[in-house]
C-alpha cells in the first residue's frame, strides 16, 4: 500500500512537477500526525472528537506566540493590564468553579449565585482589561498591533504547541468528557468554533483576522540557498534551473523535519498500543461497564487519551503554520480541519495507526490531486459537446468542486464496504 | 411615556423582528433534526446540507421563473418555488435513505456509525450543490423589500424612531406559523402521525402492534426533508444563499435542538426562539435605549454591549455547550414526540 502510495507522488512529481508532489508530501506528513491523534482518541478508546480544528488553531497560536519577535511597545502600552484581565478571568472560573462544587443540590440558587460570579468577573475584567486592549492594538497597528512573541526558534513551537493543545483539551475534557458520543461530538465542535472565534477577534493576542505574516523559519530561505555556491553546483549537475533547485532544497529539508516527527509518534503509538495501557484502552473501547468492574477508572483513562490525541494534533498545527509561514485563524474550516480529517482515519483504518498514516497521506492526496483529475474527466466526458454550450462551461467551471462530493462518496463506500479501513486493526 | 415607547421601537426593530425571523428559521431546521433523532436514534450532521440543497433548488426555480416573467408581485417569487424545491429535497433524503442508511438501519449499527455516515452524507450533498451552483453569493429574493418601512413608521406614529419589517421577515413568520401548526396536526391527530410518536417511544412495541417501521422512517424523511427545504429557503430569502454557510448554520440549529431537549417538537421551536433571542440580545448596544430610558445626567457615553457582535454565532456555541453541561436532555425534556 505504501508502496503504491510513493509510485502515486512519483507519477505528480513527474507528470505535474516535483515541487507539487513534495508541497503535497508535506502536508500529507502533517495530515498523518494529525490522524494519529485522531486514530488515539477513536481508535484506541472510542471518543468522538470533532475539536480537531481548535487543537490545530491552538497549535499554530503556540507557533506565533514562540517564533514572533515581542512587541516591546505593545507590552509597555497595555501589557500589565492585559495580564490583570487574565488573572481575573482564571480568578473568576475559580471562583464559580467553587461556588457551583459548594452549593450542590441547593436548587436554582445554585445556577443563579454561579451566573452572577461569572457576570461580575466579565465586567470587572472589561474595565480592567479594555483600555489596555485598546492601547496594545494602536501601536503601529498596520504592522504589529499585538504583544508579540517570545522570540524563541520556532521548532521549539512544535513542542509548545503540543503543551497548548494538551492544555486546552484538558479543560475541555474535564468538562465534556461525560457526555453521549454524539453530545461529545457536537460539543467539541462548538468548542472548536468558539476557539476560532476567539482567536479572529481577539487582537491584542495574535492579531486576529488581520493575520501573521513572515514567521520565522527552521530551515533556509531559498534567496540564501541560490547565492550559496554548493547550490549552485549542484544545479549545473543536475541540469536544473537554480531556483527549482533551491525549493526543492527548501522543501526536502521541511520533508525531512516533519518524517522525524511522524516517525517519533508513530513508533509512541505502537508502543503504548502494544502495551498493557493500549490493552487496558481497547477494554474500555469494547466494553465499558466490564472495564469499570475489573476496576479501570474509564473517565480518568478517557481524558488521558483525549488529552495525548489533542496534543499531537497541536504539534501538527504549530508545524502546519511553521511551513505556511503565516498564521490565519479565517483559514480554519471544520470541513477541512476536522471532518477531513476523519475521512483520514475512517479510510486508512481506525485503530491501526499505519493505517492512519496511509490514510493521511492517500486522503490528502486525492483533496488536492481530484481538482486536476474531475477537470480532466469532465473534459473528458464533455469531449463531445459544442465548445460554447452552457451545460460545458458550467460543469468546467464547477469541476473543482468534485472533491467535496468525491471525499463522500469514499467515505460512504469505504463505510459501507469496508469499514474496518484499508489497513485493518489487528486482532491480538 | 414617549421615551418608553421610542425605547420599545428601538429593540422591536434591532431585536424583536430579526430575532422573530432567525428564531423561525432555526425552529423549523431543529425540528427537522429532532424528528430525525427521535425517529432514526442519530443527529444528523446532513442537516445543514439539505438545507443549502432545498435553497438552491428554490434559486434555481426562481430564477427560471423571473426570465419567464411570473412573479407574485409584492411577495417574492421564491414562494412559487418553494413546493418544486420541497419535492427535489424530499427525492433526494428518500434516494439517500434507500442507498446509505437503511443499510445500516438492518444491520442495527450503533448510533456512532450513523453519526460518521451522517458526516459522508454531508460531504457528497455539499459537494452536489456547489458543483451544481457553484460557491458565489446568489441574492433571489423579489418582491417588495419592506412591509413597513422605517420612514412611513415614524410618520404614522410620529415617533422618533423607526420600525421596518421586511418582507422577507414577514414571508419567514407567516410561512414558519403555519408549518409548524400543521406538523403538529399531522403528528397529533393523524394516524400516520400517530404511528411515527409510538415508533420513536418504543421500537419493538410499534412493530407488534403492526406498525410498518420502512414507512415510518419513509414519512420522517419527508417531513425533515420538506422542513429543510423551507427553512433553508427563507433563510436565503432572509440573508442570501451561499453554500458555505450551511455548514455553520448546523451547530445553532443543534443549539436549538437540544436547548430544547433532542426528541421534543415543542423543544425544538423553543430552542430555536432562546438561541435567537439570545444571540440578540446578548449582543445588542443598548446605548440608544438607555438614552432614552435615563435622565440625561445618566446617558450612557459607551455602547453598553455585553458582548461585541463579533461574538454573535460562538453566543450559540455557548448556549449550547452550557446546556449540554448542565442540563443535556434540554428545557423540554420528557415531552418526547
Amino acid at each position: 500500500m505504501f508502496a503504491m502510495m510513493a509510485a502515486l507522488l512519483a507519477i505528480v512529481g513527474i507528470f505535474q512537477s516535483w515541487n507539487v508532489a513534495l508541497t503535497i508530501v508535506n502536508l500529507c506528513l502533517i495530515s498523518s500526525i494529525m490522524t494519529l491523534g485522531v486514530n488515539i482518541q477513536w481508535g484506541y478508546a472510542g471518543l468522538v472528537n470533532f475539536g480537531m480544528m481548535g487543537f490545530t488553531a491552538l497549535g499554530g497560536l503556540a507557533a506565533v506566540l514562540i517564533a514572533m519577535p515581542p512587541v516591546p511597545e505593545a507590552w509597555a502600552a497595555g501589557g500589565s493590564g492585559v495580564m490583570a484581565g487574565l488573572v481575573i478571568i482564571i480568578a473568576t472560573a475559580i471562583v464559580s468553579l467553587l461556588i457551583w462544587k459548594q452549593l450542590k443540590g441547593r436548587g436554582a440558587k445554585r445556577y443563579w449565585l454561579t451566573a452572577l460570579s461569572i457576570v461580575i468577573g466579565v465586567v470587572i475584567m472589561r474595565l480592567v482589561a479594555d483600555p489596555s486592549i485598546a492601547a496594545i492594538e494602536s501601536v503601529e497597528s498596520a504592522r504589529t498591533g499585538y504583544l508579540g512573541g517570545f522570540g524563541l526558534p520556532v521548532t521549539l513551537s512544535w513542542i509548545a504547541g503540543g503543551f497548548v493543545a494538551a492544555g486546552a483539551a484538558f479543560v475541555i475534557g474535564r468538562i465534556s468528557l461525560g457526555l453521549r458520543s454524539d453530545y461529545l461530538a457536537i460539543a467539541t465542535l462548538g468548542i472548536s468554533e468558539i476557539v476560532i472565534y476567539v482567536l479572529k477577534n481577539e487582537d491584542w493576542l495574535a492579531r486576529g483576522v488581520k493575520n501573521i505574516n513572515g514567521l520565522p523559519r527552521p530551515v533556509p530561505y531559498e534567496i540564501e540557498l541560490q547565492a550559496s555556491q554548493w547550490v549552485v553546483q549542484l544545479a549545473d549537475m543536475l541540469g536544473a534551473s537554480v531556483v527549482d533547485v533551491s525549493t526543492i532544497t527548501v522543501k526536502l529539508s521541511y520533508a525531512g523535519l516533519f518524517t522525524i516527527v511522524l516517525l517519533i509518534f508513530l513508533w509512541l503509538s505502537e508502543v503504548a498500543l502494544r502495551s498493557p495501557w493500549g490493552r487496558m484502552m481497547r477494554a474500555i473501547r469494547d466494553n465499558e461497564v466490564a472495564a469499570n468492574a475489573m476496576g479501570k477508572h474509564v473517565t480518568a483513562r478517557h481524558l488521558q487519551v483525549f488529552i495525548l490525541g489533542s496534543a499531537m494534533v497541536g504539534v501538527a498545527g504549530a508545524m502546519l503554520t511553521t511551513l505556511d509561514g503565516q498564521f490565519t485563524p479565517a483559514s480554519y474550516q471544520p470541513l477541512r480541519f476536522t471532518f477531513l480529517i476523519w475521512v483520514m482515519v475512517i479510510v486508512g483504518g481506525s485503530g491501526n495507526n499505519f493505517g492512519s498514516v496511509l490514510g493521511g497521506f492517500i486522503v490528502w492526496f486525492f483533496w488536492i490531486e481530484s481538482e486536476p483529475l474531475g477537470l480532466w474527466f469532465i473534459s473528458t466526458i464533455t469531449a463531445g459537446l459544442a465548445d460554447g454550450s452552457a451545460l460545458k462551461t458550467q460543469l468546467v467551471e464547477n469541476a473543482a468542486h468534485m472533491r467535496l462530493m468525491t471525499m463522500g462518496i469514499i467515505l460512504l463506500v469505504m463505510l459501507r464496504f469496508a469499514p474496518q479501513g484499508l489497513l485493518p486493526e489487528q486482532k491480538r | 411615556m414617549m421615551d418608553i415607547l421610542n425605547a420599545l421601537t428601538v429593540i422591536g426593530n434591532f431585536v424583536l423582528i430579526p430575532g422573530l425571523a432567525y428564531g423561525s428559521q432555526l425552529a423549523l431546521g431543529a425540528l427537522g433534526v429532532t424528528l430525525v433523532y427521535s425517529v432514526l436514534r442519530f443527529s444528523n450532521f446532513a442537516h445543514g446540507e439539505m438545507m443549502s440543497f432545498g435553497a438552491m433548488l428554490s434559486v434555481l426555480v426562481t430564477f427560471w421563473l423571473q426570465s419567464a416573467g411570473i412573479g407574485l408581485g409584492l411577495l417574492p417569487t421564491a414562494l412559487i418555488a418553494l413546493p418544486v424545491s420541497i419535492l427535489g429535497t424530499i427525492l433526494l433524503c428518500l434516494l439517500i435513505d434507500r442507498l446509505v442508511y437503511r443499510y445500516y438501519r438492518q444491520t442495527r449499527a450503533p448510533n456512532v456509525t450513523y453519526l460518521i455516515v451522517s458526516i459522508g452524507v454531508m460531504f457528497t450533498i455539499g459537494g452536489l450543490v456547489r458543483f451544481i451552483i457553484g460557491p458565489s453569493d446568489r441574492i433571489f429574493t423579489d418582491g417588495s423589500r419592506f412591509i413597513i418601512k422605517a420612514r412611513s413608521f415614524k410618520e404614522m406614529t410620529g415617533l422618533n424612531e423607526g420600525l421596518a419589517i421586511k418582507m422577507t421577515q414577514g414571508v419567514t413568520l407567516a410561512t414558519a406559523i403555519v408549518i409548524v401548526i400543521a406538523v403538529f396536526w399531522f403528528l397529533n391527530k393523524t394516524r400516520t402521525g400517530k404511528s411515527m410518536r409510538a415508533y420513536s417511544d418504543n421500537e419493538d412495541l410499534a412493530l407488534l402492534s403492526g406498525i410498518n417501521p420502512e414507512r415510518v422512517v419513509m414519512i420522517t424523511w419527508v417531513i425533515a426533508a420538506a422542513l429543510a427545504a423551507i427553512a433553508g429557503t427563507l433563510y436565503g430569502l432572509d440573508k442570501s444563499f451561499k453554500p458555505f454557510t450551511f455548514l455553520q448554520l448546523l451547530l445553532p440549529i443543534f443549539a436549538a435542538a437540544i436547548v430544547g431537549g433532542v426528541g421534543s417538537p415543542v423543544g425544538a421551536i423553543a430552542g430555536g426562539f432562546v438561541i435567537a433571542f439570545s444571540e440578540l440580545f446578548i449582543t445588542f448596544a443598548y446605548k440608544k435605549v438607555l438614552t432614552y430610558l435615563l435622565p440625561e445626567s445618566l446617558a450612557p457615553e459607551s455602547l453598553m454591549q455585553l458582548l461585541s457582535t463579533e461574538y454573535k454565532i460562538a453566543l450559540s456555541f455557548v448556549i449550547l455547550v452550557i446546556v449540554l453541561l448542565i442540563r443535556p436532555t434540554g428545557l423540554f425534556s420528557g415531552k418526547t414526540l
